[in-house]
């Protein structure tokens, strides 16, 4: 597949899908919305997982610094609930990335397991702080948000949501595609091929890394921000280490190094979970295998399904951009 | 492991043939009930005890609530907020329940009573005890019901009962969070209103099992220690206690011993006094056949956890035979729940304006010895003191309890802590 035609492919999936939400049952369209603010989360990781090759497993905390956020200033400030939402948005990007950004100066310089244990040490900071700083997070009873915000539409409809969500989406996506596709993003994907090599190259592979750390930290933040208002509910529950690991599992399902699978994975995650959780009892034994056979028979995720149907279109390997993130 | 079965009793079904049959111009009208407890994690024992409770009433009646049958909806909320918050939502937005009920946190609760503010559906508690949701916060809540208790309610009076003791010095060593907190706090208040002294607080984090640091700070010139586990916490502090050598006497909230750990727990807890709005030792007739007929039916003693759903199907039941049979909206039955008086298992139960019930407290202590005539002796909260009809508000009067804080780590402040 060109990437023009996969960028028509996609353009084409998410205009389907803004036509169509509206008109899902009014459960349907929550679970569409949380689903698309966990691609964001999820294609932030995937900055850093498929393309650099750096598996974080702390992902959750710069949603969860981002959600904080939003629900403190709501509550205490009373700030964020009407146009200065979007300053809460661009707020949330700003002190997760700014999080990452100190939590980067620890984790960047360690690569393959040991950055998968500082990230999950840091991310369990966050965690920790969420938990016992009783008066600002409100501790284990977390924050009710007052409300959503109101400007010149209501955001506490759901429909209304959804769109502001779908349109950050959008934006994220196109953004991110941007940045990966850039000599930038590029650099990182020879990081993640041979570090050694881009080094003797002359290029500054430390921070490079660390840009990545920060950006992916700062969609993360933006994740969050959307998240609160999602749930209307702030909880150190959105902040363990099973959020992030949520998030590792998305981007492997979907495929690693391709944006759009982390997207893929966070809707399929989400609706194993909680939709087919209401269906039926045995909804663990399919996500379980739905992994399993990811994992053995598309080592390069549900995306590399269009890529294992175009076999003879493949000369050099795989398509561009989705290597398997353990080579690195 | 999420367990989202929808089961319509057969007996409903059934019902509603036999009427359908009968060609009457009244159907029976069905109430959904969307049912949220963890089903999973390490609640899940908790949240099996309250679907038995609950499965257990409408069983005995026949699921026939005044001619309206019940449908009831269960979802897994694994004890975790967010969880339960979009489970919820699911349950008002897709199955439309009429009301929604469960919940086995403090915090579970505090995340679930603004979804019902939200959606504009009544929120039963039967468990979720957190103090606020019937004080302070109660009027951004309307839909909000407790069938349960607050933290605070049993350890209110117990403050008193440790001061009859003779009790001056006590240390409290308590979860650190806010169950934990406004447990102590209740304690704390009435007790030194009586001219005791809490000496010392300890916070081990929730989940604790290793009370190797925690214990031997413990004050030794305490006349006695005021615990407040919950779950896994509450097998191993006693044992890990009475391995360090402890003589004081060990006093504590309910859950430290209810009936979902109490069997599991060895003899070191004899003697132990603990305060709860139930105990599976209550010698009432009522009681008696409740946990004979609950022993029968799930093979174990029942807990608090199966008495408060039990008995708000009861409360229910009570509305439902008002109206009777129809769905009377969901302002109009909180006013009506509002208004229901039951003879429960656990005794009278009746709200109060902030709807939160007004119920007797039990003192109990931990005995081994065999009761309702099982052959085997057990241990069992035999009940030694019964302080009847007490509100949340205990004698402070509702105006002046609600102008202080909620309980919470720092208060009420530790003035005789050395």
């Amino acid at each position: 597949m060109t990437s023009r035609t996969r960028a028509v492919a996609v353009a084409g999936v998410l205009l389907g899908l803004a036509l169509i939400a509206p008109f899902t049952n009014s459960f349907v369209i929550l679970l569409i919305t949380r689903a698309l603010i966990l691609a964001i989360l999820a294609m932030s990781l995937d900055i850093l997982l498929g393309f650099t090759g750096l598996p974080s497993l702390g992902q959750a905390a710069y949603l969860g610094i981002g959600a904080y956020l939003t629900a403190i200033l709501a509550t205490k400030f009373d700030f964020g609930l009407g146009w200065s939402f979007w300053a809460v948005l661009l707020l949330g990007m700003l002190l997760a990335a700014a999080t990452a950004a100190f939590f980067g100066l620890f984790a960047v310089r360690a690569s393959g397991v040991y950055f998968l244990m500082i990230t999950l040490a840091l991310g369990q900071c966050v965690w920790g702080l969420a938990y016992r700083w009783n008066s600002m997070t409100g501790g284990d009873n977390g924050i009710n948000l007052p409300r959503r915000p109101a400007f010149a539409i209501q955001l506490a409809s759901d429909v209304a949501y959804f769109y502001v969500v779908f349109g950050l989406f959008a934006a994220s996506l196109l953004a991110l595609y941007v940045l990966v596709k850039s000599p930038f993003g590029r650099s990182l994907e020879g990081i993640r091929e041979r570090e050694v090599r881009m080094r003797t190259l002359g290029y500054n592979t430390w921070l490079h890394k660390y840009l990545a750390f920060i950006i992916a930290g700062g969609f993360g933040g933006l994740a969050g921000v959307l998240w609160a208002h999602a749930n209307g509910h702030v909880s150190p529950e959105d902040v363990v280490l099973t959020t992030s690991v949520d998030a590792l599992l998305m981007v492997v399902l979907g495929g690693p190094g391709t944006l759009v699978g982390g997207a893929i994975g966070a809707a399929v995650v989400l609706f194993l979970r909680e939709y087919l959780s209401t269906l039926v009892p045995w909804w663990q034994y399919v996500l379980g295998a739905v992994y399993i056979l990811t994992i053995l028979y598309l080592p390069d995720g549900l995306m590399g399904i269009a890529a294992r149907g175009r076999r003879s279109d493949i000369v050099l390997g795989r398509p561009e951009g989705a290597k398997d993130p353990a080579v690195s | 492991m999420m367990a989202a079965k929808s089961s319509t009793l057969v007996v409903a079904g059934s019902l509603a043939i036999g009427i359908g049959l009968m060609g009457m111009g009244a159907v029976a009208e069905e109430i959904r009930v969307g049912f949220i407890a963890p089903i999973t994690g390490p609640f899940a024992q908790a949240g099996k005890d309250m679907v038995n409770g609950w499965e257990m009433y409408t069983d005995e009646v026949k699921n026939d609530f005044a001619g309206a049958t019940i449908k009831f909806i269960l979802e897994d909320d694994q004890a975790k907020p967010p969880v339960g918050v979009l489970k919820a939502e699911k349950l008002i937005r897709q199955d439309k329940v009429h009301l929604i009920m469960g919940g086995v946190l403090a915090s579970t609760g505090y995340a679930l009573a603004p979804v019902s503010t939200r959606e504009k559906t009544l929120y039963i508690a039967p468990v979720a005890a957190a103090d606020d949701l019937t004080q302070r916060e109660a009027d951004k809540y309307p839909y909000f019901v407790r069938t349960g208790w607050t933290s605070s309610q049993p350890t209110h009076p117990f403050g008193e009962w440790a001061c009859e003791q003779g009790y001056k010095r006590i240390v409290a060593i308590a979860a650190d969070y806010a169950f934990g907190y406004e447990t102590v706090g209740g304690f704390q208040r009435t007790f030194e209103e009586c001219g005791g002294k809490i000496i010392q607080k300890i916070w081990p984090p929730l989940g604790t099992i290793d009370f190797g640091p925690f214990i031997p700070s413990i004050k030794q010139d305490a006349d006695a220690i005021f615990t407040l586990m919950v779950g896994p916490m509450s097998l191993q502090f006693p044992k890990q206690l009475a391995a360090a050598g402890n003589t004081k006497p060990v006093i504590g909230g309910g859950t430290s011993y209810d009936e979902f750990t109490l069997p599991s727990m060895g003899d070191e807890v004899i003697g132990h006094v603990s305060v709860l709005q139930y105990s599976a030792a209550l010698d009432t007739p009522k009681n008696a056949a409740f946990v004979t007929k609950y022993r029968e039916k799930y093979g174990k003693v029942p807990s608090y956890f199966s008495e408060t759903t039990y008995t708000t199907g009861q409360m229910i039941h009570a509305v439902m035979q008002q109206t009777g049979g129809k769905w009377p909206g969901t302002e109009e039955f909180v006013k009506l729940i509002s208004a229901v008086k039951v003879d429960a298992v656990r005794g009278p139960v009746s709200l109060d304006d902030k709807r939160n019930p007004v119920q007797n407290i039990y003192v109990k202590r931990v005995e081994k010895k065999k009761m309702f005539g099982y052959d085997k002796e057990e241990l069992w909260n035999t009940v030694i003191k019964t302080y009847p009809n007490v509100s949340q508000f205990w004698k402070f009067g509702k105006a002046e309890f609600l102008k202080q804080p909620v309980y919470s780590r720092d208060f009420p402040p530790c003035k005789f802590c050395e």
